[in-house]
């Protein structure tokens, strides 16, 4: 534990930069933060489709292969327009960004985009290929051979593979800053190389990727849960059922196991980071675990279920462990507002345990009877499921960049250093969640309509209006 | 190093304008194409041509952005600080465009279509703009280096910067012009190649003129720049600029659209490397030069590697999507964008058999 402490040696003297372009003084940085967190919100939910859809559509194709079988055409086909519609709108999510990491916090830029932008260069290529790919993939359909066709879609699930884990190797950067020195409170000595690979991204990263097979699979999963309510069970719905819950189902489970790994790592690394998920005001031996309640700004957690020894087991694997408090570092340094990050980490394990909870019930059914669970109970919890993984996510993001305050380079830079000293960010912000509010209707409608044709019309011919 | 990196640069900005603003002319060309019935056919054509390869030509202004950010730190957070209006107005517009366009094909009436068709239009006009008016106020010199130090809005208003985001607009739209006549002509549309050629000539020719007309401005409005276009390496730059304008509208009047494209293509970056010769060694006029604004060696370093490295894999991929696009292979059926809303009529086009 301690010598992850001590890797990066200008922390300790708790050197502060305050940015290649000079100081920042700007009064509205929450409308940065709010507007910098709501295109993020967005955004990754419509990542996860880029992620982990594509495997499941080219998993359908297959199987038309294999079997022969229309249905699994004419899902894989369905499938793939939507996940055209969401990566396109995807492409433009992302693209804001690019564009706000300039436009809201340029003085962070000015000063680390050397020493993190490798992994944004390679971001790039994934991007590309996914973005060419998916065009043949999907206007590829009865165009190419169906060996080729199906060949085409491999490096779309690659391409979101590396696209996501060059991103994540940022964020995991920002919560570990390595890969360069301080001297005199400039930037030197960049190591692009050794940022790259931070030993914060791969646990993020792991539990991304594995969340974004949760949201993909609940998500889609619900939809033809409801189908099934609604009395259409016919092999379409059956199948369009089947691949993304089966793939949820797995994953979820070995999600908590993930969320173990990147809690542990969190209480090495960003020990200030777990003590305000816990609620944790001070360093304490054998420290309990709170469920509920609320944390008072006195200190202690009032109106919650308390588990004696439990938080030192799940931070270090060891009941009498000491886990630090928020006293450690001064006031100015800890996270803020302490429940925002709290109830976003106690609403992800919460949501994130019922879903492996449903993951497990129906591959034990399946395990043991070959079928699929028959309650209406079961389908209406999937049915729920699909939002509650996309709020376990959008949870799961509050609570490491929330907690990462109020530092934007964890212990090196101030978010309020970073910011950009323009001003409008108040219109600006409301002028996002307007468009976004507008365009998520939109498309929701549109995909809605697409939903609700037959599926026999996806059979055969090139693909129709796109 | 830094040089090769600006060069990158360089690369990145002429493949946006020629690919992604091409895609954003064919918004003008639907903008302008007329009422449902009169425009349907044009409109049809620009859905057809640009579904397989918008989202993949969008994908170089990204790339620009993480090229400028991790090679020219400073000169990226000085830049996105102070134009922070026109930026912001080019990301709103990404976002309306990208999404009105994914969408279209999904609408069931011809009031749905007309009115996403209508959104993917007017953003489409707007990103060039402020994309060029952004240009035109790095290029004129009115980007202090700091945190937004510099005017929000007179550095992007003012006569250089018009001048760019309309020559953006224009280009764009001729750009977009040829493509959809050489897209019509392998799909067997006499009328909208026709159409497209007569546009592409009109746009080609608007263009020309307020390039010429734009240096009067840039001459009274930012010196420094006009004498930068108007001697030694950025003369020369400018002037192959020019030839090149001129031969792709010969290729365009003998409907030689193909070779067209690549002659476009080589009018863009020869205008875009004379900028960089005509405000050399600076990146900032007077405030920061190439070399001051450049990254460590090591980042450069690494960056030169990893775009290496992911050209091998990113060059092939463009060629076959590229390849099956120009070969038809990606194609759909071509449909007026108003004809699945109404019945048949005998005087509509079958389209290609």
């Amino acid at each position: 534990m301690s010598d992850y402490v001590a890797i990066p040696a200008f922390m300790a003297a708790a050197a502060e930069v305050s940015g290649g372009l000079g100081g920042a003084s700007q009064p509205d940085l929450l409308w940065a933060r709010e507007l910098q967190a709501l295109s993020f919100a967005v955004h990754i939910p419509l990542t996860c489709f880029g992620i982990a859809f594509p495997a499941m559509v080219l998993f359908a194709e297959g199987l038309w292969l294999r079997t022969g079988d229309e249905t699994y055409r004419a899902l894989a086909k369905r499938w793939s327009k939507v996940m055209l519609i969401l990566f396109a709108v995807g492409v433009v999510t992302g693209t804001i960004l690019s564009f706000e990491l300039g436009l809201l916090w340029p003085n962070f830029m000015a000063t680390f985009g050397e020493v993190f932008g490798l992994a944004f260069g390679l971001e790039g290529f994934s991007f590309f290929i996914e973005a060419i790919f998916i065009a043949i993939y999907v206007y590829g359909w009865d165009r190419l051979s169906p060996r080729t066709h199906l060949l085409t879609g491999v490096p779309i699930v690659v391409a979101g593979f590396s696209g996501s884990l060059f991103v994540i190797s940022v964020n995991g950067w920002m919560n570990h800053p390595v890969g360069f020195d301080l001297v005199n409170g400039a930037v030197s000595n960049v190591r692009p190389w050794e940022a790259l690979f931070n030993e914060n991204f791969w646990h993020e990263y792991v539990h991304m990727y594995f969340a974004a097979y949760m949201v993909a699979g609940f998500l889609v999963a619900a939809v033809y849960a409801r189908a099934w309510l609604h009395g259409r069970r016919g092999r379409y719905v059956r199948a369009g059922l089947v691949i993304p819950l089966t793939v949820a189902a797995l994953v979820a489970p070995a999600q908590v196991i993930v969320g173990d790994w990147a809690g542990r790592t969190v209480a090495e690394l960003q020990p200030t980071k777990l003590a305000t998920f816990e609620g944790l005001s001070e360093t304490t031996k054998g420290a309990p675990l709170h469920i509920g309640g609320w944390y008072q700004d006195d200190g202690g957690v009032k109106g919650a279920i308390e588990i004696p020894h439990l938080l030192s087991l799940l931070a270090h694997h060891d009941p009498n462990a000491t886990v630090q408090g928020l006293d450690a570092v001064a006031p100015d340094e800890r996270p803020g507002p302490v429940n925002t990050v709290r109830l976003a980490f106690q609403a992800m394990v919460g949501i994130g345990t019922l879903l492996a909870a449903v993951g497990l019930y129906y591959a034990a059914t399946w395990w043991r009877k070959r079928r699929l669970p028959r309650g209406a109970w079961f389908f209406r919890l999937v049915v729920a499921a699909g939002p509650l993984s996309v709020v376990a996510l959008i949870c799961g993001w509050v609570t490491t960049e929330v907690g990462r305050q109020p530092w934007i380079v964890y212990e090196v830079m101030r978010v309020e250093d970073a910011v950009t000293n323009a001003g409008g960010l108040p219109v600006a912000f409301v002028a996002v969640a307007l468009v976004y509010a507008s365009l998520g209707a939109i498309v929701v409608w549109l995909l809605r309509r697409l939903a609700s044709r037959p599926p026999d019309v996806e059979v055969s011919g090139t693909v129709e209006g796109m | 190093m830094a040089e090769a990196c600006l060069a990158l640069a360089i690369v990145g900005i002429t493949a946006y304008a020629v690919l992604g603003g091409a895609d954003l002319g064919a918004g003008l060309w639907d903008l302008t194409a007329g009422g449902v019935r009169r425009g349907g056919r044009v409109r049809g054509m620009v859905q057809r041509s640009m579904g397989p390869v918008w989202e993949a030509n969008h994908v170089w202004m990204p790339f620009e952005l993480v090229i400028l950010w991790t090679a020219f730190p400073v000169f990226f957070g000085s830049i996105m600080s102070t134009l922070y209006v026109p930026l912001f107005g080019a990301a709103l517009g990404i976002i309306l465009r990208g999404v009105a366009f994914a969408v279209r094909g999904q609408a069931a009436t011809i009031k749905e279509a007309r009115a996403l068709g209508a959104l993917f239009a007017t953003s489409s006009v707007l990103v060039p703009f402020c994309l060029g008016a952004a240009l035109g106020a790095i290029a004129s010199g009115r980007v202090p280096v700091g945190n937004a130090l510099g005017a929000p809005f007179a550095s992007w208003l003012n006569p250089t910067s018009i001048f760019v985001g309309v020559l953006a607009v224009v280009t764009g739209a001729y750009l977009a012009a040829v493509y959809l006549a050489g897209d019509a002509l392998r799909a067997g549309l006499p009328d909208v190649v026709d159409a497209s050629r007569s546009r592409a000539l009109g746009a080609g020719v608007l263009a020309g003129a307020i390039a010429v007309g734009g240096l009067v401005a840039v001459l009274s409005d930012a010196r420094p720049l006009y004498d930068g276009l108007t001697s030694g390496d950025g003369l020369a730059f400018v002037l192959a600029s020019a030839t090149f304008g001129l031969v792709t509208l010969g290729l365009v009047w003998t409907r030689r659209f193909e070779a067209a494209r690549w002659g476009s293509a080589a009018a863009v970056a020869c205008v875009v490397i004379g900028w960089a010769f005509a405000q050399s060694p600076d990146l900032l006029r007077g405030e920061l030069t190439l070399h001051q604004a450049a990254a460590g060696n090591a980042t450069l370093a690494a960056l030169l590697i990893s775009v290496g490295a992911g050209a091998l894999v990113l060059i092939p991929s463009l060629v076959l999507l590229y390849r099956l696009v120009l070969r038809g292979d990606l194609d759909q059926q071509f449909e007026p964008l108003d004809q699945r809303f109404r019945p048949l009529t005998a005087d509509d086009d079958p389209g290609e058999p």
